[in-house]
């Protein structure tokens, strides 16, 4: 862990719950209690209708690919892990987030729209633990 | 609404002294060189701005460096579309009574620069983008692309994209200014190198240094300028997302679905109006969803709208005749450069590339990652 | 010129739910937290604003993080005169028919951000200010202050200095929201530790955490607004110099001596009409030549101008009635509660620090090292 090199997410007080909770390998997001959507990223309204009765639920972690892309150039440090999978995965509550799906073998081949993945943690420092999928 | 249409003309455009590889020149450089030269093509000079407008520096350093005092200045940055947006913000200035001449000026030494300001990591890119590796713009486009590539389908996406790069570069072999002027062939684009899948190397605009500059008149002030002016229409601006790729809900069309019409409908005229499209390429794949967004084709359609060459010289759509910041130059802010090549081509100043009786263009910025669009609809008499 | 007066007013004002030390909050929360005050206050929701003017975050970030789609948007940034500058801009927007509702926005976790934006190492003020320590605040205009007071005496201005600092504290014991109310007498003044010389702590303004919001709409929609309107009678906009002190000219003024005039103007009035002065404090000698600047007395007069607390509780030139940047609330970007409190006082909310039968604010933001102004003119029926 000492070693990791890439960038680190800095918690925002509006996020603090968020990463307190994926340290404890658990992904939540913000709804709303008035339309009833389920959001990200999160803040303390819903950015929907502006309401301000909000609350957090916990996802169930599962969700499908709805965008992806295999990175094959990227600038430093992402060089050094080239080629990756960077996407974007909606989860089964509704809200869409980006993130990475961790294969063995980034190709178009092994990664597709619509496949069902699940959340993982990837605890890159002993504060952060950073929520990534993989096909399920 | 107050009638904007022809309140505001562009009177001068032109690139810094060189673009392309410029090791030598820093972005300020780059930026004052184009404004030198934009005020020269329009008869003007730095004396004679009231108003600054440039995204990148803080217009008051930018100011500082030039040597002026601009009463009016605005440095909104919502990425390469700013350039275009600054337009109708311009517009409003001038047509309040605040200023009578905007100098919009961009320089960026974007592949040569030096040294790099590190991004701001209070913002949500910083906890939700950034450490998954989606830090360079390529990744969130194609990123993008994937899903319109599920919907539209894979295989015609990417002859779409395979058109418009190679139309695109066939352009730009008629510009001398052009910083890749190689043959492409569809070929070529397929068996190009794999940067951030689906997109190839050909998918990605260049990575130049460069200036530009445009010089924005009251219609009073653009009767006595050195060249004919060229009248702004119609304007509009939209957002419907951050800088990042996060929040995009729609990733297969952009804000230009509002700013498109609402240009259009300020300057009264149709698509079929429009004789010349400049519209920013970053990517092949913001070509093929901004054709769509802003109508010229249904949602999904621009494949076959795209197809058969129809943008290159000689089809019946030209469209970034100037090769584009796919061929031409892309600073990493490309929006300045369309409003050059639509002012140019609107005087009759092509060249070889010169689109016939061209009178009138539309131009569309984007910004961020299909975040932000301003559209234009310029005419000359 | 288009006759700009009146056609625009401020109809929403507020901070965000907590000022001052607010640990718990992001810049964006902070800001989002005033936008909803703002607006609630003038009887509006989001959903009305279709104009969004923010430095700091570019807008379409802070528009995103708000979930709205603004037509029209104005990041520049020139320090924490911007806000001031807004109202300008928004007006020229709103004149030109482009927009009906403009929410001018500011957060900053100027106390306790957790990470901070590295600055740009290609500007200027990287080669020649950085690296002689020149790197907050404090230092270029304490190094300012030095030249104004070998030109007009030491001891004058370093007592004008105490009578500035002393005279806001005395407000900010009137306003509950002030960050220190603490007693401060012309003694406590001279002992305070030194910062940079000439600057003791106490010319210093706060770093504080804090969100503020201003709606501004046209003269149509503020009929129906919650509160009676503030009229923007006069608005001015300048630049001298870049952000830093480096190409100041003359450290003993700032370019408020051209755009306090042109408000004044713009508005039809005198100095002798201003009930209310809001002077951006970021330090007591901002203040001093400011008010020289601005044309209320002569170049190197300001001493005698407010010796003998003529600007505190009681005095015959009420200035700074919330507390200032010294004693109330500063993030960094102070510009913002200007408006608030102009506002305040000219709807006749102020309880115990009111100024009685306000009608009329001159407003004066200063931004980067003396080097931005905006100036604006406000009043009630």
């Amino acid at each position: 862990m000492a070693d990791y090199n890439l960038p680190v997410p800095v918690p925002q007080p509006e996020s603090d719950f968020y990463w307190e909770k994926a340290k404890a390998h658990e992904l939540w997001f913000r709804k709303c209690n008035e339309c009833d959507k389920v959001f990200f990223y999160p803040r303390d309204f819903c950015p929907g209708y502006h309401c301000k009765d909000v609350t957090w639920v916990q996802s169930s972690g599962k969700g499908t690919i709805y965008a992806f892309t295999i990175v094959h150039r990227s600038p430093p440090p992402f060089r050094e892990v080239c080629p990756y999978v960077a996407a974007v995965v909606e989860l089964e509550e509704g809200p869409r987030m980006p993130t990475n799906i961790v294969i063995d073998d980034p190709t178009p081949e092994n990664v597709s729209i619509g496949m069902p993945v699940e959340v993982i943690f990837d605890d890159i420092t002993d504060e952060i633990s950073l929520p990534k999928f993989k096909p399920v | 609404m107050a009638d904007l249409s022809r309140k505001a003309a562009i009177v001068g455009v032109d690139e810094s002294n060189e673009i392309g590889k410029v090791p030598n020149k820093s972005r300020l450089q780059l930026g004052s060189e184009a404004a030198f030269n934009a005020l020269d093509d329009a008869g003007l000079s730095l004396s004679d701005v009231d108003g600054l407008f440039v995204a990148g520096p803080s217009p008051y350093n930018m100011a500082e460096y030039l040597g002026i005092t601009p009463r009016y200045t605005d440095g909104t940055n919502v990425g390469g579309s700013s350039f275009v947006i600054y337009v109708e913000h311009a517009l409003a200035a001038i047509s309040a009574g605040l200023i009578d001449v905007a100098l919009i000026v961009h320089g960026e030494a974007g592949r040569s620069s030096r040294a790099y300001a590190g991004d701001d990591p209070n913002m949500p890119g910083a906890q939700y983008e950034d450490p998954y590796g989606l830090v360079i713009a390529p990744h969130g486009y194609a990123l993008a692309c994937s899903r319109y590539m599920h919907e539209f389908g894979e295989e015609r996406t990417r002859d779409a994209l395979a058109e418009i790069a190679v139309a695109t570069r066939k352009w730009a072999q008629l510009n001398p200014k052009a910083f890749m002027q190689d043959d492409m062939t569809i070929q070529d684009y397929h068996e190009s190198r794999w940067i951030s899948w689906p997109f190839h190397l050909f998918d990605c605009c260049l990575v130049t240094d460069g200036g530009g500059a445009t010089v924005v008149t009251s219609a009073a002030v653009a009767k006595n300028t050195r060249k004919k002016p060229v009248w702004i229409l119609g304007s509009a601006e939209g957002h419907d997302h951050g800088d990042g790729i996060l929040q995009q809900a729609d990733l297969c069309s952009t804000i230009a679905r509002e700013t498109g019409p609402r240009a259009l409908g300020m300057a009264g005229l149709t698509h079929d109006d429009i004789d010349l499209a400049m519209i920013y390429d970053s990517f092949t794949y913001t070509v093929l969803i901004t054709l769509e967004s802003l109508g010229f084709c249904g949602r999904g359609e621009g494949p076959e709208f795209v197809a058969n060459q129809r943008t290159a010289p000689g089809g019946d759509f030209p469209m970034n005749t100037n090769g584009g910041g796919l061929s031409y130059c892309h600073t990493g802010m490309y929006g300045m450069f369309l409003l050059l090549e639509a002012a140019r081509q609107l005087r009759g100043e092509g060249g070889d590339r010169q689109v016939k009786d061209a009178k009138t263009c539309l131009v569309n910025g984007t910004g961020g990652t299909l975040s932000s669009t301003g559209t234009l609809v310029l005419a000359s008499d």
